[in-house]
């Protein structure tokens, strides 16, 4: 009855093994070979063509490296995208308009801004929502109706009219990332605010607590869980906002806009090495927020949501 | 019934609540008539649906009577809910998992607006009174389910109230333990010098620890017996062996069987 409860020391072999290293790892080699074969049935046609046109003599090793080396494949092989990456990442100055560096930052500017946002929104709309009735019943249809509108139709609406009344570069983006990620923000908060328990209201009601040390001792320490899974779902969908942003306007800084401009020339390469930066991009930001929930998560008894 | 200098802490006349359901009003309690004097330790003992822990609501301003009269400290229990008189100890511990056990005893004084030191203070003493000195920095799922339902005490002591209300606070916990913590909160009982209010479904606790055993019955929830203990007021668990435990404990059983409590 007086002993704490201890944690289990598990030794790090132990941990790699029963953990996700060697699966991810094993999943990753099967999708290299997949994709490395998929860049040989799809480029081979056209090379197939072009042997014959040229009367070249050809074998399935040739076709093989020649599938992969190609300047404007339809699937370049992953280590086309990787020699891309090595010169658009690290040869170039990182201010440099052809810098894959310059254009991930224009993004993920964008997309910091609107997350900031959308936080913000997200959690005064929860915050409103639990406390008074009506905007219950009157906001909630509203912010569900509002995902139903295909994001990539309106944007260049949305950046239209607001450059008509003066607003240009990165505000619009960052308000088409915040329009997809106030959304599970406020359903991860209204939930979370709403998730103490009836004894642990009666307990405040016991103390004759005020309303805002309800919220503030209570409700918000409650949804802290709650708001880093939506957290964690709102970065990744900033990120798709602040790219889809700058597909259709036209804008020429930006992965959106490398994307836009690699599909105009049939750079095919081009477009992949803004896609795997924009992972890597996604991957990072997600991770980030997970390292913050944790951290915070631990100095709050290390609960869960 | 009462000694001539002890002061009436709760006076309830002709008590009634009715809960209004979808389907049927249910009668939670009827026709409850009960005074709890200054230093009392008063058990509420019946069946499930007895209405022992409502009562116990009405009295902390958790529950509305619908008809009648109550009276905490002379006042309505509002009133006193919001003077901060009393400290209730819930069925479960109810600590908030994102605070250390400290941290959760100083919650009500956070809420009182206290100082810091003040706080600490408390913490201290309360967590001292209840054996868990040690263990502040430790968060509540570190700690034993005994543990924590002896810091959600410490938390209800902490305010400083002069009456407890407790809601079947050992219910979850194993006999052993159980018997512990009576013995611990008898001997704060008659140090403290606090009135105490208990819930429980137990006979011998309910024995053990009261000066006033209250037995109600279910359906509408009402009193059938009040038992005013003979036994001193310093006991220890060898009284349960005596005669007049045993009478009483008899007592206690034939009220709740007269309230048809065992009929199904």
């Amino acid at each position: 009855m007086t002993d704490a409860v201890q944690p289990q020391v598990i030794p790090s072999w132990r941990r790699l093994y029963d953990g996700k290293v060697i699966p991810v790892a094993t999943v990753l080699i099967a999708l290299l070979i997949l994709w490395l074969a998929g860049a040989v049935y799809m480029n081979s046609p056209q090379l197939i063509d072009q042997y014959k046109r040229g009367n070249v003599e050809w074998t399935f090793g040739k076709l093989v490296r020649d599938s992969w080396s190609m300047e404007r494949p339809i699937l370049p092989a992953p280590q086309q995208i990787v020699v891309e990456l090595d010169k658009t990442v690290l040869d170039k100055k990182i201010t440099s308009k052809r810098s894959l560096v310059y254009h991930a930052w224009v993004t993920l500017s964008s997309t910091l801004l609107g997350f900031a946002f959308g936080t913000i929104l997200g959690i005064l709309l929860a915050v409103g929502i639990v406390h008074i009735q009506t905007l219950d019943r009157s906001l909630m249809p509203w912010i569900i109706a509002s995902q139903t509108v295909p994001i990539l139709a309106i944007a260049p609406m949305i950046i239209v009219v607001l450059g008509n009344i003066g607003l240009t570069g990165l505000v619009p983006k960052a308000l088409i990332s915040m329009y997809l990620c106030f959304f599970p923000i406020t359903i991860g908060m209204v939930k979370g605010l709403r998730s103490p328990d009836v004894l642990q209201l009666d307990l405040m009601k016991t103390y004759s607590a005020s309303a805002a040390q309800v919220f503030w001792k209570l409700r918000i320490p409650a949804s802290i869980p709650f708001l880093f899974t939506s957290l964690k779902v709102a970065i990744a969908i900033s990120l798709v906002g602040a790219i889809v942003a700058e597909l259709p306007t036209g804008a020429i800084e930006g992965l959106g806009a490398r994307l836009l401009a690699g599909s105009y020339y049939g750079q095919t390469i081009q477009i992949w090495s803004a896609l795997t930066v924009a992972s890597l991009l996604g991957m990072l930001l997600v991770w980030a927020v997970a390292l913050s929930e944790k951290l915070v998560l631990s100095r709050m008894g290390g609960q869960a949501a | 019934m009462s000694e001539a200098s002890s002061k009436a802490v709760i006076e309830i006349e002709n008590l009634d609540l009715v809960f209004q359901t979808a389907d049927t009003p249910v009668h939670a309690l009827a026709d409850i008539d009960l005074t709890v004097n200054a230093g009392d330790f008063v058990s509420f003992i019946g069946p499930s649906g007895c209405g022992k822990t409502t009562l116990m609501r009405v009295i902390a301003d958790l529950e509305k009577p619908t008809g009648g009269h109550i009276s905490v400290n002379g006042m309505t229990p509002e009133e006193a809910r919001q003077k901060r008189a009393y400290g209730y100890v819930f069925q479960a511990p109810a600590l908030y998992p994102w605070r250390t056990v400290e941290k959760n005893i100083r919650l009500p004084l956070e809420i009182m607006g206290l100082s810091g030191d003040e706080q600490k203070a408390r913490a201290a003493r309360n967590l001292a009174m209840v054996n868990l000195e040690g263990f502040e920095k430790k968060f509540p799922w570190q700690l034993s389910g005994g543990m924590q339902q002896r810091v959600s005490i410490a938390r209800a002591l902490s305010v400083e109230p002069d009456l407890l209300l407790m809601d079947e606070p050992f219910g979850a916990l194993d006999e052993i333990t159980r018997d512990h913590l009576n013995e611990q909160l008898l001997n704060l009982w008659d140090t403290t010098k606090k009135t105490v209010i208990f819930v429980t479904h137990s006979i011998p606790e309910a024995v053990f620890l009261s000066s006033k055993i209250v037995v109600m019955s279910p359906r509408p929830g009402k009193i059938i017996d009040i038992i005013e203990s003979s036994l001193p007021r310093v006991r220890n668990l060898d009284i349960r062996e005596t005669p007049e435990f045993l009478e009483i404990s008899h007592r206690v059983r034939e009220g709740l069987r007269s309230g048809h409590s065992y009929d199904d």
